[in-house]
């Protein structure tokens, strides 16, 4: 068996792959996939029930309040939250991987500056720095990427700094060094590679935040403009009309909380089945 | 704990408030949007607009106006805001107290929960209380302060309408508070209605704030409960005649609360950020909701202000965890 299949042995990583690869499926083909246009409104079909409650089957889970089809609204949803989290996640995880490996590697005054500028940027409350972002950028998808990395590359740097201090002490670091490797080699092709498994998990993490973090943005009103449907915005409409259809606002929360669980559950079981120790 | 040690840690948080500061400045002076010329009614002339902006100091260069700004912050005073055109400091006093009952309730509810949790999974190990305890804490976790809020709202405020889901207080209720800190004066007054009305208002909010914290804690007690366990200490105990649910409270729960407090330091100042939502999200008349308005009205003064008490209360919190850190634990009171 393949090491890659030998991981989906592990049932946190099933899952949570699983989830991911439910929501890439649900973002590649929504047009197929998805029964209506998000957009299409049709005010005479307002409030439909969904099928359970016994809705018509051509709107599965319902229309809300200007009459769109709910399922495909939670279907197109899944792109916006995918880019954000991927792209979110993996520029923060560069830069914070890089002034991690610094501060770590070189220590002294670069250490110390890195980690002040790391305790300044940590004594913000981050959704209101985040809402203050989203209000200077301006709404719209790339100003939820760039909040995402300006607040949370700290998460990065932190834990791979301290990685990086441990790596160093090791054994194979002062054997480069013995025998003539420049530092920034050292760093890249020595450090980097042990400290990658620990990446992986923390990315896998950072995406589930970002997914949380757009939602929340979204939900005040700062994300992308209301042409495009996602998970948080479904729920801001939802709760206005949460007495009269409760499934508006619950529905694209399952959404969410489906998407949030599963990360979590597969950067947790990478922790775990990657982690040398642990595994023996 | 020395009255040194206090003061060279408050000496080292300026630095860190002033680079706060100075971010927060020039952050929100970056704002698309004219503050200025959303206070006047249409049809003001440039003139009108020039005076304004001169009244609120907004026409100057930036490293003057920060000059200026942080003299006058040093004083006490954090300007005008100007949309509610009030004092900022005053705004800020008068819904900080909101804040703060709301955080200490969470954070009160969270420990007392977790030692419970905790203590019935250590006396339960390996039955079904443990794995409620262990797959509970893991979902908690999972899922963060505003969904736990969004999810509350639903089931517990409009499917079964048990908690009222907006406000602080019945604003039918004759309470007329004479200060902000409405949960103590109705304690101090007592008021039990009062008291009542301000406690069902706040379960739902104060629970969404302190799940996550639960859950961590919970996990941390519970790891230094089975490790304080089988410690010599708690085996003499248990040789002494202790029976094992009382050596686990009175012995072993005190030597695990270390790791915990720390813990909750950390903790506590991520829940002193999550208000910002949960208090937009049910209409908690405190800071974190003034934030918002404060962003979605581009009011540069409040903004500002408001974003330094948060960054002040954070580093208050970190120096009161660790003190007690230091007073429970010997080893660091030497030090």
């Amino acid at each position: 068996m393949s090491p890659f299949l030998a991981l989906l042995r592990h049932p946190r990583i099933a899952f949570g792959s699983g989830v991911l690869v439910m929501m890439l499926i649900a973002a590649l083909t929504a047009p197929w996939l998805a029964p209506h246009d998000p957009l299409e409104q049709d005010l005479l079909n307002s409030f439909q029930l969904p099928v359970w409650s016994g809705g018509d089957v051509s709107h599965a889970l319902g229309t809300d309040s200007l009459g769109r089809d709910i399922l495909s609204r939670l279907i197109y949803s899944a792109r916006p939250a995918l880019i954000v989290a991927f792209v979110a996640a993996l520029c923060a995880g560069i830069l914070g991987t890089a002034l991690g490996l610094a501060a770590g590697y070189f220590g002294g005054r670069i250490d110390s500056a890195i980690s002040r500028l790391v305790d300044i940027w940590m004594s913000f409350p981050s959704v209101l720095l985040c809402i203050v972002l989203a209000a200077v950028l301006g709404a719209g998808l790339h100003t939820v990427v760039i909040a995402i990395i300006i607040i949370d590359w700290t998460r990065f740097c932190r834990v791979v700094r301290a990685e990086t201090m441990v790596q160093k002490s090791q054994d194979y670091v002062a054997s480069a060094l013995t025998i003539g490797l420049k530092p920034a080699h050292i760093v890249a092709s020595e450090i980097l590679p042990n400290v990658a498994p620990l990446l992986l998990t923390l990315f896998t993490l950072e995406m589930g935040i970002a997914i949380v973090v757009e939602a929340i943005l979204s939900f005040v009103g700062l994300s992308v403009s209301s042409g495009v449907p996602t998970w948080g915005g479904i729920i801001q409409e939802g709760r206005l009309y949460v007495n009269q259809a409760w499934w508006l606002m619950a529905l694209p929360m399952a959404c969410i909380i489906l998407a949030v669980l599963g990360l979590n559950a597969l950067g947790d079981g990478l922790r775990v089945a990657i982690d040398p120790v642990k595994a023996r | 704990m020395s009255a040194s040690y206090i003061l060279r840690r408050l000496f080292w948080a300026i630095p860190t408030l002033i680079g706060v500061a100075i971010v927060v400045f020039v952050l929100v002076r970056v704002v698309p949007g004219d503050p200025i010329a959303m206070m006047l009614p249409p049809g003001a002339t440039a003139d009108d607009v020039g005076r304004l902006r001169a009244m609120y100091g907004l026409d100057a260069p930036i490293a003057k106006q920060f000059v200026v700004w942080s003299g006058e912050v040093l004083r006490g005073d954090f300007g005008n805001s100007i949309s509610l055109r009030e004092k900022v400091s005053a705004l800020v006093l008068g819904r900080l107290p909101a804040t703060l009952e709301l955080v200490i309730v969470a954070v009160a509810a969270a420990c007392l929960l977790a030692i419970l949790l905790a203590i019935s999974a250590v006396l339960f190990r390996g039955r079904w209380p443990e794995l409620v305890v262990d797959v509970g804490t893991g979902l908690a976790l999972a899922i963060p302060d505003f969904l736990w809020g969004l999810l509350f709202i639903l089931v517990l405020g409009v499917l079964l309408p048990w908690f009222p889901i907006s406000g602080r207080i019945d604003p039918t209720l004759d309470f007329n508070p004479a200060t902000s800190f409405y949960l103590v004066e109705a304690l101090v007054r007592m008021r039990w209605d009062a008291l009542g009305n301000l406690l069902h208002h706040i379960v739902l909010p104060a629970l969404a704030l302190a799940l996550p914290l639960t859950a961590a804690l919970t996990r941390v007690l519970k790891g230094s409960l089975i490790d304080a366990m089988n410690q010599d200490y708690v085996v003499l105990a248990r040789v002494k005649g202790y029976s094992r649910t009382r050596t686990l409270w009175r012995v072993a729960l005190r030597n695990a609360l270390i790791p915990t407090v720390t813990l909750t330091g950390v903790q506590f100042s991520f829940l002193i950020g999550g208000t910002v939502l949960i208090e937009y999200l049910f209409s908690y008349p405190g800071i974190g909701n003034l934030a918002i308005a404060a962003v979605t009205q581009r009011d540069l003064p409040l903004i500002q202000g408001l974003i330094l008490t948060f960054a002040i209360l954070f580093i208050l919190t970190n120096l009161v965890v660790d003190m007690t850190y230091g007073a429970l634990n010997p080893k660091v009171r030497q030090a």
